[in-house]
């Protein structure tokens, strides 16, 4: 059955829906989609093998769409797991909270499978319009997420009308949606300033997911405004489905010349504002939202080599920065009883009061920050390289340099949880009372960012199978 | 096993052993707890690393230049990488100097590390696991692993235990030396590209072109000279010093300034030939500039781990000296000063550690005319003060009269700048010691500065005040001191077991680094190294086929030499043709 994960997962939101209507309070809402969360987890491997199309090829279930979907599923299983149980958002909104949620995961599932323009601007809104209506769900008390949903809708469906414009523009040149017959068609085209212009407005819309410069002016707002949870969502899942529908429909530029420098100068500039931008920011989910900006130029360095080598580097870079976002976030949830917005002071002395969320924090910096031996060094270096290969130069050197940056801001927050000003006398605070599941959460996190640092190679193969069909 | 591979000589995975030992002792000290046990803990992971490492002393082949005791494995195929260990002449020593520094390192912090006893032991051990994983490393992923995992537990080292300014002096350390690197990982991957593999041996001796060669030995160079450090580079050492509390210095001092010098020699000469011996002279007169900086401004210094601090600034120009004069005096004299320095200079910065937990002030007035009190103390504190000057007798004077000798017979010019150099050694260490010691006896400060000084100290330890503060060192304390005493004298009075370890090495590394003729070296000065540099010339003598285009884009992002190039030409051709009309 290769769709058993997609069906699973739409009965899964149709279970959520009902529980909407059950209403039968937090706990239990949180225990449901726990536990559908996992059995997705369960489908999405049983699943991974699978090959099948759908829809006169328009949907196709492949190792390339699976792959995508365990990551998004464990994705999901983690946002939902960790939080302790929505503590930014109203009670009684947890319902309609997880139901979102799981619509957007399944529009995200839906969206690495499709191979076909419309088939892929109806799953890229599915997964946004679930998304636009999560933002402001956050508890009364606070007034930001308002500002940040209207910015998130605003700007989200400015990208996906530029995105759609864009896809007119490549229907019209080539004749054609079907991503098959374009990846032969289009490259020829792409050489033409119509056909480049086309391109790359109809990139636009996953740009935005990425967070790319120049798409990126939704981002700080919206992690600053939106609930933690919904932050720690945004921050991650999207980003998987825009690098995987990227990986797809970068061969259309094909080696085009004029394409490739767009992308390199996308890269240097959303890497270089990024992480200029995060050097000042106090507000630790701002400084995450210029991080990611600044992460996304990484992934676009590998997308853009367009080799499987370049593409394997992008898969192991989303997957590594998901896992160290999540962990951080995950410190953000800890940190932030009421929900509240957690700042750098915030953190002092971090290790006195929870010694392992020092830790976590500390290993998902320093991941972040592309330090061996993380998850993070693996992912750069394997961008790099790939890069490197191909001849971009100058934007090896441009991350190279941003990486010394980036550094700065990363050791900032390891900084703040490690040398408090005045601890000698006692604890800055309180310790915090971590429950058992959390700490062990946190402890995982760390070690799993350090695992996959050391021994990357399993899980490069494994991606690199799944991009045979770009060979 | 490979080209590169002696026989293997042990029946077991040596170096793997002292790479994992202190990594798998610190993820027991997770679950001990008492600063005693902990303490207790990681001097037996220590000690019992230090008595492991002893066979690669008494089994090592001096006869080869080949890798001994390597181990080869799979790492992450897809782009074959490998963990590949192995040690030459070259990295022996200081692999030894690594494993036996540690167990004193956890002795000097006994009593002065008193909070968060557990993280510090756990921060020792895994920078003991990098460090030896540095030296022993032949992959240059794996050796970039290492060398930047390093940088974690020494920051935290720093920014948790260190002095008053830890934040700043920290960060500054992190900063300044990962910023030196970014560029080496650039250079790491160039080199992949253009040979297809990672391992190091295979490596050297290709013949790049020089355009090649210049950028990656720029990108080398860059981190290393951080590392060493050398003049412009040095600034973060001395924050990083006086913070750190006195086992951080002491792995600094020791260890981690060695990975500057010891990637000169692996990498630089053997890698990228051509562009050492173009770059050659600057970093020689750069060297000659660290040394005597490093010399005055130690002169000047006021607080003890500074003073040191900055003595290492000339002592580590005297190992660069050693190793850009390409030749055998010069490399042995590098490599046995390189030992020297983190002997001398750990106890150095021991012995201002004990001082300070009895007086807690490392100012030279403060501690001063203390040799009534503390005979035992003066008398080491004058073996190492004297070794650090290259005193007869101790081991630094066979390292510098080794390089010297190499300088002489390079150019008489550069070594008369040098000796110069060991002059002020002597002036500033003889300077601290007087003070430390006597202080009363007038020197060349007058007797109302003496006065001033003694009165206003005079609660703050001095004076009388001593008889109640000081006391004089424990056995603990004299076996740290007494053990690496053995080696200043060992060292100073029989070089020869240790030289002839490196010797085969040493020849085998200058053979690489001269393997170029004087024909591929461009010439003119400025003018002709942009026409060495310029894309077109880049054929050279690339002796395989990947080299002529791989390298390509090595110097495409660095477009300014060839856009110089242009403008430059285009008067040239347009000059003549007014002259056409007339």
């Amino acid at each position: 059955m290769a769709f058993a994960h997609e069906i699973f997962l739409a009965l899964a939101a149709l279970a959520l829906f009902g529980v909407t209507l059950a209403n039968p309070g937090p706990g239990t809402a949180r225990r449901i989609a726990l536990a559908l969360s996992a059995a997705g987890v369960g489908t999405a491997l049983w699943s991974l093998g699978a090959e099948a199309e759908l829809f006169h090829g328009t949907y196709r279930v492949d190792a390339f769409s699976q792959t995508f979907k365990v990551l998004i599923a464990l994705g999901f299983f983690l946002a939902v797991a960790f939080g302790e149980g929505l503590k930014g958002v109203d009670q009684d909104h947890h319902p309609e909270y997880f139901l979102f949620l799981g619509l957007s995961v399944l529009g995200l599932t839906f969206l690495v499978s499709s191979v076909e323009l419309l088939t892929l601007y109806i799953s890229l809104e599915l997964a946004s319009y679930a998304l636009y209506i999560l933002v402001p769900l956050r508890r009364r008390e606070y007034v930001t997420q308002v500002e940040a949903g209207v910015k998130y809708v605003l700007f989200g469906a400015a990208a996906s009308g530029v995105s759609l414009f864009g896809m007119s523009y490549v229907f019209g040149l080539a004749g054609t949606t079907q991503l098959d017959q374009l990846l032969v068609s289009f490259p020829t085209l792409a050489a033409t300033p119509v056909g480049l212009m086309g391109l790359v407005l109809m990139l636009g819309g996953f740009f935005f997911k990425l967070a790319l410069f120049p798409f990126h002016f939704w981002t700080p707002d919206v992690y600053q405004g939106a609930a933690n949870e919904t932050s720690g969502v945004i921050a991650t899942l999207p980003k998987l489905g825009a690098v995987a529908v990227l990986i797809r429909l970068t061969g259309l530029g094909g080696d085009d010349a004029g394409f490739l420098t767009v992308l390199t100068i996308l890269a240097i500039l959303s890497m270089t504002y990024g992480n200029l931008s995060a050097l000042v920011q106090t507000d630790l989910k701002r400084l995450l939202a210029f991080s990611s900006i600044a992460h996304a130029g990484f992934m676009i360095a590998g997308i853009l080599t367009g080799t499987v080598a370049g593409y394997a580097g992008a898969m192991f870079y989303v997957g590594g920065y998901l896992l160290m976002n999540l962990a951080l976030f995950h410190v953000i949830y800890s940190l932030a009883p009421a929900g509240q917005n957690v700042t750098l002071a915030d953190l002092r002395g971090l290790y006195r009061r929870a010694p392992v969320l020092a830790l976590t924090l500390a290993v998902g910096a320093f991941g972040l920050a592309g330090i061996p031996p993380t998850a993070g060094f693996a992912g750069k270096f394997f961008v790099l390289a790939a890069a490197l290969e191909q001849g971009h130069l100058t934007l090896v050197i441009a991350a190279a340099l941003n990486t010394a940056i980036g550094v700065y801001y990363y050791l900032k927050m390891v900084k703040a949880a490690y040398s408090p000003e005045e601890d000698e006398a006692g604890p800055v605070e309180a310790p915090l009372a971590l429950s058992v599941p959390g700490r062990v959460l946190g402890g995982a996190f760390a070690l799993a960012i350090l695992l996959l640092g050391a021994f990357p190679g399993a899980l490069l193969d494994l991606f690199r199978q799944a991009l045979e069909w770009a060979t | 096993m490979t080209t590169f591979a002696a026989p293997e000589s042990l029946g077991y995975p040596i170096l793997s052993i002292l790479i994992f030992l202190p990594l798998a002792g610190a993820a027991l000290a997770l679950f001990l707890s008492g600063d005693r046990v902990l303490k207790g803990w990681a001097l037996a992971v220590t000690t019992l690393e230090a008595a492991l490492s002893v066979p690669l002393f008494t089994a090592f082949d001096g006869s080869t230049h080949l890798y001994q005791f390597t181990e080869l494995a799979s790492w992450i195929p897809a782009l074959g990488i490998q963990y590949a260990l192995g040690i030459d002449g070259i990295s022996v020593l200081l692999v030894l100097l690594t494993t036996f520094i540690m167990p004193l390192c956890i002795l000097c912090s006994w009593t002065y590390i008193e909070k968060r006893t557990k993280e510090f032991v756990i921060a020792l051990l895994i920078m003991e696991t990098a460090m030896v994983g540095v030296f022993c490393a032949l992959d240059l992923v794996l050796f970039y692993v290492f060398w930047e995992a390093m940088l974690i537990p020494m920051y935290l080292l720093i920014a948790v235990w260190g002095g008053p300014r830890k934040v700043y002096a920290s960060i500054k350390f992190f900063l300044y030396t990962l910023a030196g690197s970014v560029l080496l990982l650039v250079a790491v991957i160039a080199l992949y590209l253009a040979t297809g593999t990672f391992l190091i041996p295979e490596m050297m001796s290709q013949g790049y072109s020089f355009a090649f060669q210049f950028w990656v030995f720029l990108a080398f160079a860059l981190a290393f000279a951080i590392k060493v450090p050398m003049f412009p580079f040095h600034t973060w050492l001395p924050a990083a010093h006086v913070e750190a509390p006195t086992a951080g210095s002491v792995v600094l001092a020791s260890v981690l300034l060695k990975m500057g010098t010891y990637g000169f020699l692996r990498f630089c000469l053997p890698i990228t030939p051509l562009a050492t011996a173009y770059l050659a002279p600057v970093f020689l007169w750069v060297s000659i500039v660290s040394i005597l900086y490093g010399g005055f401004v130690a002169l000047a210094q006021t607080d003890m781990k500074r003073l040191i601090a900055y003595s290492s600034v000339g002592h580590m120009g005297f190992v660069t000296l050693g190793i850009f004069l390409v030749n055998q005096h010069g490399i042995e004299g590098a490599i046995l000063q390189m030992v020297n320095h983190g002997i001398t200079t750990g106890a150095l910065f021991i012995c201002v550690g004990l001082l300070y937990e009895r007086t807690h002030s490392r100012m030279i007035a403060d501690n001063s005319a203390i040799g009534a009190f503390m005979p035992l103390y003066v008398l080491f504190l004058g073996i190492f003060s004297l070794s650090s000057l290259a005193f007869p007798g101790t081991n630094s004077f066979v390292g510098e009269l080794l390089v010297l000798f190499g300088a002489f017979a390079e150019n008489k010019l550069l070594a008369a700048f040098a000796i110069p150099g060991a002059l002020l050694a002597a002036t500033y260490m003889l300077r601290l010691l007087q003070k430390i010691i006597w202080d009363r006896v007038e020197g060349h400060h007058g007797d109302g500065h003496g006065d001033g000084h003694g009165e206003g100290h005079g609660d703050g330890g001095h004076g009388h005040g001593h008889e109640r503060h000081l006391w004089d060192l424990n056995y603990r304390e004299v076996g740290t001191l007494a053990f690496l005493s053995v080696f200043v004298f060992w060292i100073g009075l029989n070089p020869r077991p240790f030289l002839g370890m490196m010797g085969a090495s040493v020849t085998h590394v200058i053979g690489q680094a001269q393997a170029y003729s004087g024909e591929d070296l461009p010439r003119g000065g400025l003018p002709g190294l942009w026409k060495a540099l310029a894309p077109g010339q880049d054929q050279g003598h690339g002796t395989e086929a990947a080299h002529g285009t791989e390298p390509t884009p090595a110097h495409g992002g660095d477009a300014a030499p060839a856009e110089g190039e242009a403008p430059a030409a285009a008067p040239g051709t347009e000059a003549p043709a007014p002259e056409t009309k007339h």
